[in-house]
């Protein structure tokens, strides 16, 4: 065993690490940078002025073919990109879904003029795309959506309303799975596209989150049309297009939570409650925890070294760390006693990150696969156990019973 | 970036898993576990054979030289098997001791017999009640005698000889030998949680004592705790592992409500959550091969995290097999107790899991300062 990279592997991350010196600011430990929160005015610039300097030095899409502006790379010198990136304070959050997941669909089903005209400027971050699957009636069980579309000579037409959109209001194309077939089972009536988000009839509404912030929206579909020369894959096979999307998520490169455990033994330091016993058991749990992802993480990227493919389960990252966030913050608030709800940032111990961190973490297990849905995947496709019964499986969707929610 | 072991020792891990469940199936943990003989001889004498015992012996003390990342492969499948042997007082805490602290002398007498097999080494630390702990050391070894009372001592009714920590004749805190045969030596086999591996009380009455070595202090203590930490954190994710498929292979087969009880998500999502904290545990296991291989400056760290990820992974999995199986995993006969049984008996041995975190600290803390 070691930690060193094969010879292309080191050339590769310090020509990255040339590049990001040059061109970024180190993050500093003591203020953790945050997610960029809202992405109002001057952070989607900022966001849009780093992804084109990363793209003209070639970082942008380095396992992507030459074609499209990629290296053709092993995924490797992707993961190392991202841990060199990690330790710079750059602005981040408004193409991870459109590189990530859109466009690699594209590559997929898209002709190749499409490709050619949609391809560059997404990579380049002069256009930005969203994902639009989740429906009020349809999260994790994505394929309930309700959201109708009917042909009308060359185009469709579209009418419904998806949820949890992030970065929809900041868009200008996005991929959407819709049914156009409601009287066959769930599955057999989807049907997948691409449309411009400035498209009459689509109304974005914000939604106010819980942490007070807005990453996510509402989308509202009346009679929007797409024409049939955006559709992705055949009519009825949206279903197959979007695990296409899904499996297209980015592999787990390690991205930093705050507050981690360091964060908790440095408050626990600072109000002197270090050597108390309970609290150093905690810190143990979450250090051994914190430790297993970051080998586990090593793992796969000796995997990936040798060319093999991560499988699902990867899903124990998102799995482990939402927790663990959640309860770290949770517990930082516990260790502050009574002024653990205080926020002000002149007051509040460590910035106030524990008690952001408490508000914003729900949504770390919800978002992008449910706490459930992860272990369903590790239980049936790690372990092998079977998938649920389904009463819905084969019933046409009209006839599925539904809640009234 | 390589963080996997060798072909060749994936290898040897296939051919010991094959060697093991023939030569140490359930049945031979149960004739040890009910008496029939305090450990695995015929097994044991197998393991010999194929040079296990010595597997990170150096060759010019009679080992196999495999090294350290060999011997964790070991470990796991032994772990897997819960192999009713003496493998881990032998070659990793006796051998390990005489590595770290013993004169090129008593290593060449001793080393090449525990390789072959011919003598099993024991660890005696624990004077009752408590974890490991310089102010609970009360044996002496004044003038080349030892003078009182060890237990529990793993496998120390098997072993020919035994290392000691004992207080010298100026009060420190040093390893000694003693040979178990001895005048002077008695034993009392222990009743245990795990009777599948064997303990005992051994009662110096002023016993001839030879100095291991001649370092002093708890630090050497400390460091083969360490050691033998990372070794048995990959016997426990063994054990955790085969705990795991043994509660997957029941989920499949059980029907309740007409459907494999496998399909329910109050047992999917527990065998998910297993999972996870065995491949947590598992990573961090790697980790301290690598330490332990490399003798990296970090491996006491290392050994803690591996030691607290471990011994909950094994903790979880057992308990939660026996959840799965239900009444039946309550039953003498199905073998869910023996996992149960060994979880807690690897979690003991070393020093407890509380112990072991506050350590993690007590490391992680100095690491901050330096």
């Amino acid at each position: 065993m070691d930690f060193n990279d094969t010879p292309d592997e080191a050339a590769f991350r310090a020509e990255a690490r040339t590049f990001l010196q040059a061109n970024a600011e180190p993050k500093s430990r003591a203020r953790p940078v945050l997610r960029l929160g809202d992405l109002g005015g001057d952070a989607v610039a900022q966001c849009k002025a780093w992804q084109a300097k990363k793209a003209d030095a070639g970082f942008a899409a380095i396992s992507w073919p030459k074609r499209f502006g990629g290296r053709e790379a092993s995924p490797i010198l992707q993961v190392i990109y991202h841990q060199e990136e990690e330790n710079y304070a750059v602005p981040r959050g408004l193409f991870e879904i459109g590189l990530g997941m859109c466009i690699p669909t594209m590559m997929t089903y898209a002709q190749p003029e499409q490709l050619d005209r949609y391809v560059r400027p997404a990579l380049r971050g002069e256009e930005v795309w969203c994902q639009l699957f989740s429906e009020p009636a349809g999260g994790s069980d994505l394929a309930a959506l309700r959201t109708r579309a009917e042909r009308d000579g060359d185009d469709w037409v579209i009418n419904g309303q998806k949820i949890w959109t992030s970065g929809a209001h900041l868009s200008d194309f996005g991929i959407i799975v819709v049914r156009t077939d409601p009287n066959v089972p769930k599955h057999a009536g989807l049907s997948f596209f691409f449309l411009d988000m400035r498209s009459p009839g689509i109304e974005i509404r914000p939604i106010h989150q819980m942490s007070g912030a807005s990453h996510f929206n509402e989308v509202f579909f009346t009679d929007v049309r797409v024409p049939d020369a955006q559709r992705l894959g055949a009519v009825g096979q949206g279903w197959q297009v979007s695990l296409t999307t899904l499996m297209n998520e980015r592999l787990a490169v390690g991205e930093v939570h705050r507050p981690d455990v360091e964060d908790l033994l440095e408050l626990a330091r600072a109000l002197m409650l270090s050597g108390n016993g309970a609290v150093r058991e905690r810190i143990a749990d979450w250090y051994a925890r914190t430790q297993g992802l970051k080998f586990t993480r090593f793992r796969t990227m000796t995997a990936l070294s040798r060319g093999q493919t991560p499988g699902p389960e990867n899903s124990i990252h998102k799995l482990v760390n939402a927790s663990k966030l959640q309860d770290i913050a949770s517990y930082g608030l516990d260790l502050m006693g009574m002024a653990g709800l205080v926020m002000d940032d002149d007051l509040a111990e460590a910035y106030a990150m524990f008690q952001q961190a408490l508000l914003s973490s729900p949504s770390a297990r919800i978002a992008g696969g449910s706490d459930e849905i992860l272990r369903n995947i590790i239980a049936e496709r790690v372990l092998g156990l079977p998938a649920d019964i389904r009463v819905d499986k084969d019933r046409p969707f009209s006839q599925v019973p539904t809640g009234r929610r | 970036m390589n963080f996997d072991f060798s072909d060749d020792l994936k290898q040897l891990r296939d051919q010991a898993r094959r060697f093991l469940a023939e030569q140490s199936p359930p049945k031979v943990v149960r004739q040890v576990l009910e008496g029939g003989e305090p450990y695995a001889v015929a097994l044991w004498q197998a393991m010999a054979e194929m040079g296990w015992l010595g597997a990170a012996i150096p060759e010019q003390y009679g080992g196999a030289g495999l090294g350290y990342e060999g011997l964790c492969v070991l470990a796991e499948e032994l772990g897997r098997a819960v192999a009713p042997v003496p493998f881990a007082s032998s070659a990793y805490l006796a051998a390990e001791a005489l590595l770290l602290a013993g004169s090129d002398a008593q290593k060449r007498r001793l080393l090449p017999k525990l390789a072959d097999g011919s003598a099993v080494g024991c660890f005696a630390l624990a004077e009752g009640t408590g974890n490991p702990d310089p102010a609970h050391v009360s044996v002496r070894a004044t003038g080349g005698r030892l003078t009182g009372s060890k237990w529990p001592v793993m496998d120390g009714d098997i072993a020919g000889f035994a290392v000691v920590v004992a207080r010298d004749d100026g009060g420190e805190t040093a390893l000694f030998l003693a040979d178990l045969a001895a005048d002077g030596v008695s034993r009392r086999k222990l009743t245990t949680v795990d009777p599948s591996r064997d303990h005992a009380r051994i009662d110096f009455a002023g016993a001839a004592a030879e100095r291991l070595g001649a370092r002093t202090g708890w630090p050497l203590v400390q460091r083969l705790l360490e050691r033998a930490a990372i070794l048995v954190a990959f016997e426990q994710v063994g054990g955790a592992q085969a705990a795991l498929e043994m509660a997957r292979d029941y989920a499949l087969e059980r029907y309740a409500f007409g459907r494999p009880i496998g399909s329910f998500q109050a047992i999917k999502h527990k065998l998910a959550d297993v999972y996870v904290a065995i491949e947590l545990a598992r990573s961090n296991a790697y980790y301290g091969a690598w330490a332990l291989s490399a003798d990296a400056a970090e491996l006491p760290l290392a050994a803690a995290t591996a030691r607290v990820s471990a011994t909950e992974a094994f903790h979880l999995a057992a308990k939660e097999n026996i959840q799965t199986h239900g009444g039946i995993g309550f039953t003498w006969d199905v073998d869910c107790h023996l996992y149960y049984r060994r979880s807690k008996q690897l979690a003991l041995a070393l020093g407890s899991a509380p112990w072991w975190k506050h350590r993690l600290v007590e490391l992680l803390e100095m690491r901050n300062a330096a």
